[in-house]
């Protein structure tokens, strides 16, 4: 039986460059991840803070024997953010597209199409394939059934499903931390920096919700998709993506690998996540064709 | 510039063409469409009709078809595409590659518009629909300001397109789930934002709630009239203040930049709101017809203002993006 892999995607959250730092080496040395994507996605204001930290944190995760993917931002705009798009591109690594801006520099080279490209149907996974994707992680608000109705017509793609995490929901041209510390965009202090996981959004109502984290929003709870192994070679899903947080990725990792290696059950790999900590409550809706924030996984 | 108007029914088609539109944009009854609400959008013989109707008048029809195929069921997008191309449709505006696809390898005379719902922003990303699709025109995402389409069209050569009236999305188009997050329906997914089946009222002691999926997105006091809880126009609670977070309860008003918009090197101006009444449309229509004829004959910043006076509805507008401040 083919093996499910796990695959650790970028992290979302501005994160001063030895915490990353940091993070990458743990994740190296501990994780039970077979691919790890680095880089900034979200915003190309924060790309000077981890620039420099990049090529060691790739030569030790390399060294602690993962696949090492570059991921591109999801929403380039200026010069610079372009050129960074094209530069790593042309860096000879696997690249993660999260915008077609990536496209032109690429076809022709192995890629990953991130969660951030509309793959919505099987003749648009075969015409990244035609072109040089190898793993597609398609939109999160898309169904198992629909994913694994895409993945069986295109046998020659990897497709991942994003299991863990908050759910990347919206981006904008607008930031909300600046929006709501009263800055601009272009002045906007970095104050994103102190929300980790992102700043928590609740309803006037006192509902929690959504987060936000600079120009992107995400979900307030966190995506804990918790399949078994035969559900998901059934569909033909190959991979599954952990997002990071801030809560114990290694455990994260660990309680993935002990389910798609079937020594725990989908409800034990649940309760071992639930006893970590986690920025919101547990929410798998997606995946079953329901709202994302449904938990469809807590009455099996 | 061409004035792009919108047609939810057959009787809207016709009153955008004889109020002056350009061109005027619509699309079938079914989940093809990014509109796809009940009571709107036109049959297969529908579609027809309105083109000879705006052909008779020198006007174009452009169909949109622009949400994104679903899964084993593709060939409802392309019989779309097929159909807008025999009822003698001058484009069809698309997103998915699926679709774009199929009209650039079945339909090589066909003109393609791209979507919105694609969010094309940079040159690479333009460029990429042109070679693969020859895509003619690019209707511009709601998150570009007018210096920097100024700075993209010196950089394409294919024609732009971009909104001037009405709703706004604060997110980047077709890259957003806020929507499916709470009620499982989006504007990717299924042509709908914020569905009306989702949407409930609750009076209580403090006025009433607007609430989307049992989410409270607003509420308002007695005396005040009630919104529609579009869920990014809503207010939320974050670092321990409420706001309207990721928009206000505003509607988008290019007036302002009419003239930065032709400056900025734009082919056609666009107005939102398929989902309008006939009325509503013939007076926007009109007001946009001599702002952009003004506009084209050097008319000043005060004389657009004046035409395009009283197009609020007592609503807050917004340049949105257009103005840099907005971010």
């Amino acid at each position: 039986m083919p093996r499910i892999a796990l695959t650790l995607g970028p992290v979302f959250f501005h994160w001063p460059a030895d915490r990353l730092a940091d993070f990458y080496r743990r994740i190296a040395d501990q994780a039970a991840v077979d691919r790890v994507h680095v880089g900034e996605v979200v915003c190309g204001k924060r790309m000077p803070f981890s620039d420099s930290i990049w090529p060691e944190v790739i030569e030790r995760l390399e060294r602690g024997g993962k696949e090492v993917v570059l991921s591109t931002l999801a929403a380039p705009a200026t010069v610079r953010e372009r050129r960074a798009v094209n530069d790593w591109c042309s860096e000879g690594r696997l690249v993660e597209i999260n915008d077609v801006t990536a496209i032109p520099a690429r076809s022709g080279q192995a890629f990953v199409i991130g969660p951030f490209v509309n793959v919505y149907n099987e003749s648009t996974a075969r015409f990244f394939a035609a072109r040089g994707a190898r793993t597609i992680c398609p939109p999160v608000e898309l169904s198992l059934d629909a994913i694994g109705s895409i993945a069986r017509n295109c046998s020659d793609v990897d497709f991942e499903i994003f299991a863990f995490g908050r759910l990347p929901l919206a981006l904008s041209g607008r930031c909300y931390h600046a929006r709501l510390n009263n800055l601009h965009k272009d002045s906007c202090q970095f104050t994103c920096e102190q929300d980790p996981d992102g700043l928590a959004v609740d309803t006037i109502g006192g509902q929690e919700f959504l987060a936000v984290n600079g120009v992107q929003t995400l979900s307030n709870q966190v995506q804990a998709f918790c399949p078994t192994p035969e559900d998901l070679r059934a569909q033909g899903i190959r991979r599954l993506r952990l997002s990071p947080h801030t809560a114990d990725m290694v455990a994260v990792a660990e309680a993935y690998r002990g389910l798609l290696d079937g020594a725990q059950s989908p409800a034990s790999t649940r309760f071992a996540l639930s006893c970590l900590d986690l920025p919101g409550g547990m929410v798998d809706g997606y995946l079953s064709g329901k709202p994302g924030f449904h938990s469809e996984g807590q009455s099996t | 510039m061409e004035l792009i108007c919108p047609a939810g029914t057959p009787a809207t088609l016709r009153a955008a063409v004889v109020a002056g539109a350009d061109a005027v944009y619509c699309g079938f009854r079914n989940e093809t469409n990014a509109r796809n609400f009940p009571g709107l959008n036109f049959s297969t013989a529908e579609l027809a009709e309105g083109v000879r109707f705006a052909h008779d008048h020198g006007k174009k029809v452009l169909v949109a078809i622009n949400t994104f195929a679903q899964p084993g069921r593709v060939d409802l997008w392309h019989k779309a595409v097929d159909e807008a191309a025999q009822c003698g449709a001058d484009a069809v505006i698309a997103a998915d590659l699926a679709v774009l696809d199929h009209a650039a390898n079945c339909h090589p005379g066909l003109r393609l518009h791209l979507s919105v719902q694609a969010a094309a922003s940079t040159p690479e990303a333009v460029k990429f629909y042109v070679d693969a699709f020859r895509v003619r025109r690019v209707v511009l995402p709601r998150v570009l300001s007018v210096q920097e389409i100024a700075a993209l069209n010196r950089m394409i050569d294919v024609e732009t397109e971009a909104f001037v009236f009405g709703g706004l999305c604060v997110m980047v188009e077709g890259r957003c789930y806020l929507s499916s997050y709470a009620t499982g329906k989006s504007p990717n997914l299924s042509g709908v934002c914020s569905p009306p089946e989702h949407v409930t009222y609750e009076d209580d002691a403090e006025g009433t709630a607007a609430r989307l999926a049992g989410f409270t997105i607003d509420r308002y006091a007695q005396s005040q009239p009630t919104g529609y809880p579009t869920l990014c126009k809503g207010r939320f609670t974050a670092g321990g203040k409420t706001s309207y977070l990721f928009e206000d309860p505003v509607s988008l008003n290019a007036g302002g930049v009419l003239a930065g918009l032709k400056a900025a090197g734009v082919t056609a101006l666009k107005i939102e709101g398929r989902q309008r009444g006939k009325a509503y449309v013939t007076e926007v229509v009109r007001a946009f017809r001599r702002a952009v004829d003004a506009v084209e004959a050097g008319g000043d910043a005060a004389e657009i203002d004046r035409i395009l006076a009283g197009m609020s509805e007592g609503g807050r507008q917004t340049e949105g993006a257009y103005k840099k401040t907005w971010r």
